[in-house]
Order: C-alpha cells, then structure tokens, then sequence
C-alpha cells in the first residue's frame, strides 16, 4: 500500500474518495440503488465506470444491486455497492449468500441515523452489529470503519484486497460525517497501489473442485465463463459446490469459513495507536468519532494528563489483542459512540476489570471534542 | 490550551442560496490554491430549497482533527433565521459578515453588514450570485485566501457560461468590503461584559 508515488492535491468528499479508492482497487462494476448519504458514490461511478469499460447499473432496490454485484463477481469482476441504513437491511439476505457462496465483493454502508428510514441526513453508528450479524447463520464477516477522506481511498483499496485475498464480502462501515466533508487530500497514484486479485485455479478444468480447501482454507476461483464449470448455491455445499447435508462435509464446510478468517488475522485486524505508549487512560473509538476523541486526547495531553487513543479501523474480527493491549495498561477506557453502546460490548467481552466507560450520543448530531474530553478529565 | 493553527467558519442561510457552493469554492481556493488543510462539512435538511442550510470551513496549516467548527471566527449570515439559529460557537474577536437585504438584528458590534442580494441584483442583474458577492467580502475579510485564489476556485466550480459573470459577483464583494473601514470596529467583544447595563 505505501508508495511514494502521490497523485495531485485534490479536494474530495468522503463518498468520491471511496470511488476513487474503489477505481484504484480495481473495481469495475457497480450496482446499487441511490440513498442519502451515499447517494454520491453510485452518481460518480456511473460518470468513471463507463470511461473505463466498466459497467455501472442503477438496480431496482438494494437486494437487486446486492444480487448484481454477486453475479459481476462470480463472472471475475470486482464489484461494489453503496447504501445506507435502510438499503444495507433490505440486502442482508443476499450478502448471506455471497458468504455462503464465498463471493469477493465490497458493500459500503454510509451510516445515518435510523432504526427504519430515521434521519435521512443525520450522521450515526446504528449499524455496527448489522455489518456483523445482519444476514443469519453462523458466518464471518470482514468489517471496516473509514473517518477521514483519505481513509476511504486507502481503507476501500483494503477492503477489495481482503475481500478478494479472502473471498468474503467485506463491508465498510461510513457515516454522513465522513462521506459528506470535503477534505484536502493527496491520494497514492493508483500505479502505486499494491492491488491483491483473487487465487485463480491452476490447474486444468477438468481437474478443478471449485470448493477444495487448502492450507489457506480459501479455495481457487474460477470466473464463470471462463470454461471452469461449477455449480454455485447458497445452500451448504461439498467440496464440488453440490448441496449437502452430510454432518461431516457441512461442519467442515462451516469450519473453513471460519478458519480462513482466523488465520489472517494480523493482517486483517487493523487498528490505530495513537499516544499509547505511556498511557493511563485511553479512548477506543472509530470512524468520525476517532476524530474528535484524537483531539480531545490531544487536548488532554497538553493539560498533562496522559491520555491515548486506540482507533479500530477494523471492527470485525473484532481486534482483541490491540484492545487487550491498552486495556491492560489503562486503568480507565471510554468508548464514545454515535449509537447506544455496541462496540462497548465487544471492549467489555475482552476484559472485566479495567473500568470501562460509555458516551453516547443519539441525537443525529456528531459527538464533539469537548464531551470527550470532558470524560478525560473526570477520569 | 494547545497552540491554535485552527481558522474555523460557519455559512449559514436557507437551502437555494448556494450557502454550500459558496464554502466549497473558498474551501477550494484555501485547500488548492493556498495549500491549507481544510475540512468543509455542511448540514442541511431533507428539502431541496427553503429550510435552514448551514456549512462550515475548518483550515489549519496543519493536518486537521475534529473536521467541525468548535469556535467560530468568521460567520456569515446570508439571512435573519440563520443568524439566530448559528451564532452560538461565535468568538469575542470573531467577525459577523451579514446580509444586510435579509438580516435586521445583530448579535454583535463586530459585524460587516453589507447589502449581498442587492448588489447581486442592482449591480450584475442576478439575485442567484449574492453567494459569491458575500464569498468576496469573506475572503477580504478573513485575509487567508487570495482573490485571485477565489476567482482560480470559483471559476472550477461553476458552469462555463456564468463563470464570467461570478467572477464579477467575486470582485463585487470584495470591493464592497473594501469600503469598509474594518479597523474601526470595535477589536473584541467581551460577551459577559456587554450585559452589563
């Protein structure tokens, strides 16, 4: 990812850098329905795909986009689409299948604040524990949080390279804060972007098992078309992708998905340390909200209270062992949250004797600095 | 308090006026032209026209956290309703840019009051280019940004056809500005103070 090559000074808005990111990634097909606040990205992928002999379809409702991208995929084409709260519910039965499936593609859901249509032009993160169990069944997911204009270029380029590396559906959790603000940026020229395509089959069709594990647990992929025939279905399937409701091949079969994920989890579990290194206590957050608790930490920091901030940028797998790290070292965490409380739970899942701390805010207004660094103080 | 790089505004005014145009083309001209890091957010209704539009700036030599206003030293007003609605957050060394065609009371004694509608009706025949007439004023007034940034910004950002025309709307404020005697208004307002009788 790293490269000294940079592109012109730009400023973009959250939703145009996704595009952007997406584009760099390699992405070249997008369906998905139009919503506030993500309304942005469907509107520049329709303008870049075309010029770039992709193709870019405005679907009927999300669950038709959701179904799109997952047939672009199986056909060997990077595939997005873009909602919001209402859209991201309406596609869960469909993203089940593209994990059932073991379809690589990238969902972005740009949070508002819900439940049902909500504030259609609030920001929240009322969907953190829909990304992560939203469609049924046991099943893994990969999820992302982007909080600034150039984490959604770098974050979505991450977020195509695991799904692909993986092949999962990985969604990237966005809010109206991020994807509306406009913010000087100087994206990573796309030559010099470290772009990770799907295991393609090696060996001869006849001899391909389109579901054989292996000691990734991530079986090669075929494009459809591509003289490889397999058969593709969301119904648990061997290794050939035919149903099966043998005990053996469905636990092996769930076993795998599983453990594909386990096995990268240095790689796919990414957080942020900020100022950590000598704290005593420390703010857990992510997306916009990272934002103001980097400052308020700051703040606190120059008051001479020995404050840090743990970013998580990704969610889920939820990254225990960075969170285990701080919460050993600090006697007092606060995770502010533009929800009730959901990424409290998993901090609290990891340990129960650091003293852990709740904000929240659900008033479809952005937590600011101040009601951070308000609890700093207290603490 | 950490040492403050920050330059924060607020454009407020109601949907139509081009409240979000007019901080997009300055957070352009800060951004591209000037090499500021900037952060321009906006909140605004479900409605395409009428309801109240806000939009704000954040600029700072240096990378910028929290992308919001905390406190604002320049605001501009665009009407009554929003001058009401958005003050708070507004610094005693702050300065007020009004529309004087739609803002009748102010909150504060240093404040820039100019006529941003009628010019753009009286002088360039179009009430529509009263954002870019008070982005003129803004820019006099504010001193981070260049007017030949602003033109380089403005002329990105709207249509071929009426680029001629905001450019002159661009020089209109800023001259109107310029008439002013800004070093005469008073240098701080002590908020406490003034509720004094």
């Amino acid at each position: 990812m790293v490269s000294d090559k940079i592109g012109p000074r730009q400023l973009l808005q959250g939703n145009e850098a996704i595009v952007e990111g997406a584009l760099a990634a390699g992405c070249r097909f997008f369906a998905g329905y139009p919503i506030t606040p993500a309304s942005e990205i469907a509107e520049l992928m329709s303008l870049r795909l075309p010029a770039l002999n992709g193709t870019f379809i405005q679907m009927e409702d999300e669950i038709a986009g959701m179904g799109a991208i997952i047939g672009a995929s199986l056909a060997g084409v990077k595939s997005l689409t873009a909602t919001s709260g209402p859209g991201f519910s309406l596609l869960q039965e469909n993203l089940g299948f593209a994990c059932a499936a073991e379809v690589p593609c990238v969902v972005v859901n740009v949070m508002r604040a819900g439940p049902s249509t909500g504030l259609s032009t609030s920001p929240a993160q009322g969907d953190v524990m829909q990304a992560r169990w939203g469609t049924h069944g046991d099943h893994p997911v990969i999820v992302l949080a982007v909080s600034t204009v150039n984490d959604c270029f770098t974050i979505i380029v991450q977020a195509f390279n695991l799904a692909e590396k993986y092949r999962v559906p990985v969604i990237v959790l966005s809010d109206e804060i991020v994807a509306h603000t406009r913010e000087t940026v100087v994206l990573t020229d796309p030559a010099g972007i470290t772009v990770i395509d799907r295991t393609r089959p090696a060996v001869p069709p006849e001899w391909y098992i389109p579901y054989e594990d292996n000691s990734r647990g991530v079986p090669a992929m075929a494009a459809m078309g591509s003289g490889y025939r397999h058969h593709v279905t969301g119904l648990i399937h061997d290794v050939r992708g035919f149903p099966t409701e043998r005990p053996e091949e469905v636990d092996a079969f769930i076993r795998r998905l599983f453990r594909k994920i386990t096995n990268g989890f240095a790689e796919i579990q990414m957080t942020n340390p900020v100022m950590l290194e000598d704290a005593e206590i420390a703010v857990i957050a992510y997306g916009a909200v990272s934002r103001s608790a980097l400052r308020a930490v700051r703040l606190a920091r120059s008051q001479g209270i020995r404050a840090g901030l743990l970013q998580l940028i990704t969610l889920f797998p939820f990254p225990r062992k960075a969170v285990e790290t701080v919460l050993r070292q600090c006697r007092r965490v606060l995770v502010p949250e533009m929800n009730m409380g959901q990424m409290i739970r998993e901090v609290k899942r990891v340990n129960r004797d650091t003293e852990i701390v709740r904000h929240n805010r659900v008033d479809g207004q952005f937590i600011t600095p101040d009601e951070i660094y308000d609890h700093l103080l207290a603490m | 308090m950490m040492k403050e790089e920050r330059y924060e505004m607020r454009f407020g005014g109601s949907g139509g006026q081009g409240i979000i145009l007019a901080a997009v083309i300055f957070a352009e001209a800060a951004g591209i032209h000037e090499g500021y890091h900037v952060c321009q957010t906006q909140s605004y209704g479900p409605e395409a026209r009428g309801g109240k539009s806000k939009a704000e700036i954040v600029i700072s030599p240096e990378e910028i956290d929290y992308p919001k206003v905390i406190r604002m030293d320049l605001f501009l007003a665009m009407n009554q309703p929003a001058l009401d609605a958005y003050f708070v957050d507004f610094k005693p060394d702050g300065i007020l840019v009004a529309d004087a065609t739609f803002v009748e009371q102010l909150p504060t004694s240093r404040a820039l009051v100019l006529p941003f509608t009628r010019i753009a009706r009286q002088q360039l025949g179009n009430e529509l280019v009263a954002n870019i007439v008070a982005l003129g004023a803004v820019g006099l007034v504010c001193g981070k940004v260049s007017l030949a940034s602003l033109e380089k910004a403005v002329a990105s950002r709207v249509p071929a056809k009426f680029k001629e025309l905001n450019i002159r709307a661009l020089h209109a404020g800023a001259e109107a500005a310029r008439r002013q005697d800004l070093a005469a208004l008073p240098r701080f307002i002590d908020t406490e103070e003034e509720k004094e009788v």
